[in-house]
């Protein structure tokens, strides 16, 4: 195993599922071997505002939290709260983009603009490593909006040479039986959007 | 085995393996999880209970301990405030079984109050203080600590800060094991039970002596740890932030303090002597600093580099300890400039309504500890101020006492229902036993919402889900002499009004319980809208935005092209707004708002 340690920060709104994807990336990684830390926000998180959580693996892991513009992976589960973690990324870094838009407050009262072009803005730094995704829609075709954080989970895990079955174990190990068609779907469709 | 489990987690499991019998909490972030998981985790050996307040949770964790069991209380920082009376005391008494108080700090405040250092509770109440750095740790430390408790005849406390209490990591699980302290109470031992002066006087000597034993076993405490690397530096830390600082300077060495109270003066100084010069790297209150600068040791950098305000994180610790020679990333955007995501009520939220009832009135607002200081952000801007746990009540009254007849009208208090059976029955004691006018409105949503949805003496349910009696707002105020009691639905605005400006005139005391409210985001309890959605009639829409006042984060605006710059009946506009149907549980408020009747219930 390298000694260097990898970062990834997850980033979404409040009730995105942000957390639950985190807690799986935790599991998997764990098996594989490595040591593992996240770190996230609580509280105020899940009244719509903006959460992020620092996932990072390696030999042995330290700090909890990453060091600013040292992020390996950006996964953000929503446009804007991409952007807003854009300076974190280092120069090699990899993005993850769910194609959705929820507006923050000040763009509901019309007092600020929702940016545009976000996608281009992280392609000037980053092209030929930013994945866009259509998550929302991949999860409403496989059955359910919300599991639009399986479909991110599920590209995001392209990056890594793990068995699937990992992956999948992990998953369902998270949730309750009832959804567990409906995330292996949206997981797949992921996997599936990355290839 | 090994498993992956938040900090509070591993605090449970640590308190488990310990053979912790009785465990009391009041929930706060960061701590909460901490009794949630015993309650459900570990439910077959261990007495949880949510207590009303951190004070009476601490007392019940006591009285556990004196009957021989291992107890526990968990809390927030400002949770040790409130409990900080019996913990003074208990300080005194010792303990028969071991006695653990976990304290939660959280620094840059994230879902706090302040940002108080609890560190300065050890030395304040003369009780050991351990600190852990990551899961691991929390498990480790929280088992020591009912050792060290019943070994030193001393309550422990144990603090986690947002960032050891919230993050996960790998814990190698162990076995719960009984611990040997018979249970019963013991003969009458009034010396050390009962702190009446004359016996104060010889337990206050007892702690002296105590916490000289415990500087003795500190010193040889094996998590106070050296790691001997570049002799040039040494870095004396605890906590998280030994891990930030291991992060970027990995080539100094370290003494990582477990036990930071008492200090292992010993070896700190021999520390000192092994290192050319010395840095103290810690989040908050120069604590360790101002010790350590009192032995008459030279501290290279402390606070005079490392902020001694909000969290520390590996970059700012590497910007301050390397000054001139840092090097920032690169900025690509400025990201400063981009539209804010600050926490909002929830859609549909009943704190919502019912705020907006009381921004349309104007009044001032004493508001209190809860989702609803939400409702102080804009477009809502309806609170006026906001100190701790009660004190929404109390100072309602005190400002209705200064502005005397003049204040009629003008102002009121607003308590969540949890929050009010925390610290709101004195104050509303007060207001009717020292003859006040002011007026308490009490937003029961049903559970204690902010923090993660926990029981309360008011829902009915105990921690472990069993049904148990419900407290009745309405008797208990009634019980307090408020002869004044009205019940409203927030979702009904116009009644709303009515009601708070009936009752915020009247020269008399009265409380204002809202009803059928429940938490949006509740699990048994759900309010059963009439509508499925509402949406707006755009040819109606005029633009006004008066609905948008009221911050739901359904509603949006949007400017309108030339070709819709008119309504149906020719009045201009420059936008209109819109309603997100997958956001909007149809609570029907902007309907209810709007002067035009452009907002119109939707059929599924």
């Amino acid at each position: 195993m390298e000694e260097r340690v990898t970062n990834v920060l997850l980033s979404g709104v409040g009730g995105q599922g942000t957390i639950l994807a985190s807690d799986i990336l935790c599991s998997v990684f764990h098996e594989m071997g490595y040591d593992v830390k996240k770190s996230e926000v609580h509280g105020m998180a899940q009244r719509g505002g903006d959460v992020t959580t620092h996932f990072r693996f390696g030999k042995k892991v330290y700090s909890p939290l990453i060091k600013y513009g040292e992020v390996d992976y950006l996964v953000s589960m929503e446009l804007l709260e991409g952007l807003r973690y854009i300076n974190w990324l280092k120069r090699e870094g990899k993005v993850l983009l769910n194609l959705q838009e929820i507006f923050p407050p000040a763009v509901n009262l019309g007092k600020m603009k929702y940016p545009e072009d976000i996608v281009s803005q992280f392609k000037k730094y980053f092209n030929g490593r930013v994945y866009p995704i259509q998550g929302l829609n991949l999860a409403i075709q496989c059955g359910d909006p919300r599991a639009a954080n399986i479909v991110i989970l599920g590209a995001f895990s392209t990056f890594f040479e793990f068995p699937e079955e990992v992956w999948e174990r992990n998953l369902l190990s998270h949730l309750p039986p009832k959804i567990h068609e409906l995330n292996l779907k949206a997981f797949r469709a992921g996997r599936g959007a990355m290839s | 085995m090994e498993k992956i489990l938040q900090g509070n987690y591993a605090i449970a499991r640590g308190a488990w393996e310990a053979g912790v019998r009785v465990a009391c909490a009041y929930p706060g972030t960061p701590s909460s999880e901490i009794l949630t998981a015993l309650s459900q985790e570990y439910k077959e050996d261990v007495l949880t209970e949510w207590s009303p307040n951190e004070k009476v949770a601490l007392e019940v964790a006591i009285g556990a301990s004196f009957a021989g069991a291992r107890a526990m209380a968990s809390m927030k920082h400002v949770g040790l405030n409130v409990a900080s009376d019996p913990f003074m005391t208990v300080s005194y008494t010792g303990v028969k079984g071991g006695l653990v108080v976990v304290v939660a700090d959280d620094p840059s405040s994230h879902s706090s109050q302040n940002e108080q250092d609890s560190r300065h509770w050890a030395r304040f109440g003369k009780v050991p203080m351990l600190e852990p750095s990551d899961s691991q740790e929390c498990k480790e430390f929280t088992k020591l600590a009912f050792e060290l408790s019943e070994e030193f005849d001393t309550p422990v406390l144990v603090r986690t800060e947002t960032r050891v209490a919230h993050s996960f990591s790998p814990v190698k699980l162990g076995e719960r094991k009984e611990s040997h302290t018979p249970l019963g109470l013991d003969k009458k031992d009034a010396p050390k039970y009962t702190m009446v002066p004359i016996y104060v006087r010889v337990r206050r000597k007892i702690v002296e002596e105590r916490m000289k034993k415990l500087e003795e076993f500190t010193n040889e405490f094996k998590y106070n740890t050296v790691e001997m690397n570049d002799p040039r530096i040494g870095v004396i830390t605890s906590g998280v932030c030994y891990n930030y600082t291991k992060e970027v300077f990995p080539e100094y060495s370290y003494l990582k303090l477990g036990m930071i109270w008492p200090l292992p003066k010993k070896l700190i100084s021999e520390f000192s002597r092994k290192v050319k010069k010395i840095i103290i790297v810690e989040q908050l209150d120069p604590f360790l600093e101002t010790e350590i600068r009192a032995m008459g040791i030279k501290i290279f950098h402390g606070k005079d580099v490392i902020p001694n305000h909000y969290e520390l994180s590996p970059e700012i610790v590497e910007r301050a300890l390397k000054g001139k020679k840092y090097k920032p990333p690169k900025i690509r955007v400025h990201t400063e400039g981009l539209p804010p995501r600050p926490p909002n009520l929830c859609s549909g939220c009943s704190h919502r309504a019912l705020f907006y009832a009381i921004k349309r009135l104007g009044l001032f607002t004493f508001g209190d500890i809860g989702c609803y200081t939400l409702a102080t952000a804009p477009p809502l801007n309806a609170i006026h101020s906001t100190i701790c746990m009660g004190a929404g009540v109390g100072g309602a009254f005190g400002a209705m006492k200064v502005l005397g007849k003049e204040g009629l009208g003008k102002c009121c208090a607003v308590i969540g229902d949890s929050t009010f059976l925390h610290a709101g029955i004195p104050p509303l004691m007060d207001i009717v036993y020292n003859k006040g006018n002011s007026t308490t409105i009490i937003l029961d949503n049903q559970t204690t919402g902010m923090t993660g949805l926990q029981e309360h003496p008011g829902t009915g349910y105990t921690v472990t889900g069993d049904p148990t009696h419900r407290i009745n707002f309405e008797e208990l105020a009634r019980a307090l002499g408020v002869k004044h009691i009205r019940k409203v639905d927030p979702y009904n605005l116009k009644e709303t009004m009515e009601v708070i400006k009936e009752e915020v005139e009247r020269d008399e005391p009265s409380v204002i319980i809202t009803v059928n409210s429940p938490c949006m985001l509740h699990r048994r309890e759900k309010r059963k809208f009439e509508h499925p959605f509402y949406k707006v009639l755009t040819e109606k829409c005029r633009g006004c935005g008066l609905c948008l006042e009221a911050g739901c984060p359904a509603i949006s605006w949007r400017e309108v092209t030339e070709e819709e710059s008119l309504t149906q009946d020719g009045h201009k506009r420059k936008g209109v707004v819109q309603i997100n149907r997958l956001q909007c549980p149809g609570c029907g408020l902007c309907s209810q708002i709007c002067k035009f009747e452009a907002i119109v219930p939707g059929e599924a």
